[in-house]
């Protein structure tokens, strides 16, 4: 019964998207859909796909995360914990450890993202390396949620670490080369794939609750702004060193010329 | 046939985003928990769950590039051939805005800041008003990424510098985070990053690249990227709006 509602509520979900296609075309433009019958079949899909998505979500993805988080945060795992005292943030070690090694490795597997970094490499002409790219974009990535535990654990509020980092950004977009900008943008949008998304809230979520003296309305949302904010500075610290290196490499050609 | 094999080839690709995840995880299991899996966890149900994702994830995004994402790319191109400003700009608003209600990340996102809302006690807790809230934090970001891409086809338009007006994007949110009351702050923060996944993306970049290689002196790598960064801009700044204005008016009458 569960499904039926689910398929229910993804089709009121994709019916203002397929309106506005339809409407536009035969009420604006006035003109006949090309193969029909296929973006027929592609609608199906697209309803039936989203569906079954929803539902694994809530029966995987979600539970998944919540269960890493109470876990890693369970008192018999943590270390002992003298009478009486607060626990040190350094206790969560596990935790900061977990984050950067799924935020890591998820972004290096991400196949948009391998497929954008191939494009930039072609379009810099050299000067920007593939690997070296996916490298400092999932290092970003990595860096954010890592640095996302940390604050749910510390408590502090988002907006410090928010604020920050588009000081960072805004400073960096205008000291690095033109070209890396919009590429740098993009990579923070790629990291957060649908199925990394989920376990990701569901992480900072289980964390917000489990740790005590945290709520998971005021700390647990946050980690899929610094995972789209960091990728943004990595890419472009990544694009200034490599802009460095260069001047330097041609630099000491020309001392060689001489 | 051919769908079939392209479908295949799609499950690879979920597959390849997931298996990382499930590598951690069972690393972290077998190596650094080492502890029986609670008893209330349905392994079997996470299973299906898990070919559910990949199954689904494939089948939506090729059901999208066999459906929405080829009408959507002629209907762009048609209305810039057209010429009319205010039609491109109308259907700019509503391919940003329709999208975005079917984006799987975010109905999943919007589904639990609901149910935190009600637990932290932000809205009451009735169904009605945890459906509500969900489905108003939905609407306020996808009218949001409707906005951001009318902005972004205004600024391919006039040639206006993308930069500068992330840089105005990036000030009026730190502006109203000072007035957002903190229990909305990291929604909001959070639904910038959740819109431009599987379904906004492709389509956007598609009109702006069309957009900016239909005017003459736009660059189609530069000029069509910026839709995608306002459309994550957008929606910080409205739902932070929502949070400090109309989260207060909304829980006066309904929630």
């Amino acid at each position: 019964m569960n499904y039926l509602a689910t398929f229910w509520r993804t089709l009121l979900d994709i019916l203002p998207i397929v309106t506005i296609i339809f409407g536009f075309q035969y009420l604006v433009i006035r003109k006949p859909v090309k193969r029909l019958a296929q973006v027929l079949i592609g609608f199906l899909m697209v309803w039936v796909g989203l569906s079954l998505f929803l539902v694994g979500l809530e029966q995987a993805l979600f539970p998944m995360g919540e269960l890493m988080a109470s876990q890693l945060t369970a008192s018999q795992f943590l270390p002992e914990l003298a009478e009486g005292t607060q626990r040190h943030w350094r206790d969560y070690y596990w935790v900061y450890l977990f984050a950067f090694t799924m935020g890591a490795s998820t972004t290096l597997a991400e196949p948009s993202l391998v497929a954008v970094s191939i494009k930039a490499g072609e379009i810099s002409g050299g000067t920007i390396n593939p690997l070296m790219l996916r490298i400092a974009v999932a290092l970003g990535m990595a860096l954010g949620i890592t640095l996302g535990t940390w604050r749910i654990v510390m408590g502090w509020p988002l907006h410090w670490f928010i604020f920050t980092a588009y000081l960072l950004v805004i400073v960096q977009t205008l000291r690095s080369p033109r070209s890396i900008v919009p590429l740098a943008f993009d990579s923070g949008g790629v990291t957060t794939s649908t199925i990394t998304v989920p376990i990701i809230v569901a992480l900072g979520l289980g964390l917000a609750s489990a740790i005590p003296g945290r709520s998971p309305l005021m700390d647990g949302f946050g980690m899929i702004a610094l995972a789209c904010l960091f990728p943004i500075i990595s890419v472009m610290g990544y694009a200034q060193i490599a802009q460095w290196l260069g001047t330097r490499y041609s630099l000491a050609n020309k001392h060689k010329q001489r | 046939m051919e769908i079939a094999l392209s479908l295949v080839r799609q499950m690879r690709d979920s597959l390849r985003d997931l298996t990382p995840v499930v590598l951690v995880m069972a690393f972290f299991q077998l190596a650094v928990i080492r502890q029986p899996l609670p008893p209330t966890l349905d392994v079997i149900d996470m299973v299906i769950g898990l070919v559910g994702v990949v199954v689904g994830l494939a089948l939506f995004i090729k059901g999208l590039a066999l459906g929405l994402f080829p009408v959507g790319e002629n209907l762009a191109r048609a209305f810039v051939i057209k010429g009319s400003p205010v039609w491109l700009l109308l259907f700019a608003f509503a391919l940003g805005f329709g999208s975005t209600v079917a984006e799987p990340a975010l109905i999943a996102v919007a589904g639990r800041a609901a149910s935190v809302a009600v637990e932290g006690g932000l809205i009451r807790h009735t169904d009605t008003a945890q459906l509500a809230f969900a489905f108003t934090l939905r609407m306020v970001v996808a009218v949001s990424v409707g906005s951001a891409v009318v902005v972004g086809v205004l600024r391919i338009l006039k040639g206006w510098p993308l930069h500068l007006m992330i840089i105005i994007g990036y000030v009026i949110v730190l502006l109203l985070t000072l007035i957002t009351p903190a229990a909305m702050v990291g929604i909001a923060y959070d639904s910038g990053g959740v819109t431009t996944s599987t379904i906004t993306v492709p389509l956007v970049t598609a009109l702006g690249v069309g957009l900016a290689s239909a005017i003459k002196g736009r660059n189609p790598m530069l000029d069509g990227f910026g839709l995608i960064a306002f459309a994550s801009v957008m929606p910080i700044i409205f739902v932070l709006l929502f949070g400090s204005i109309g989260l207060p008016l909304l829980s006066a009458v309904a929630l």
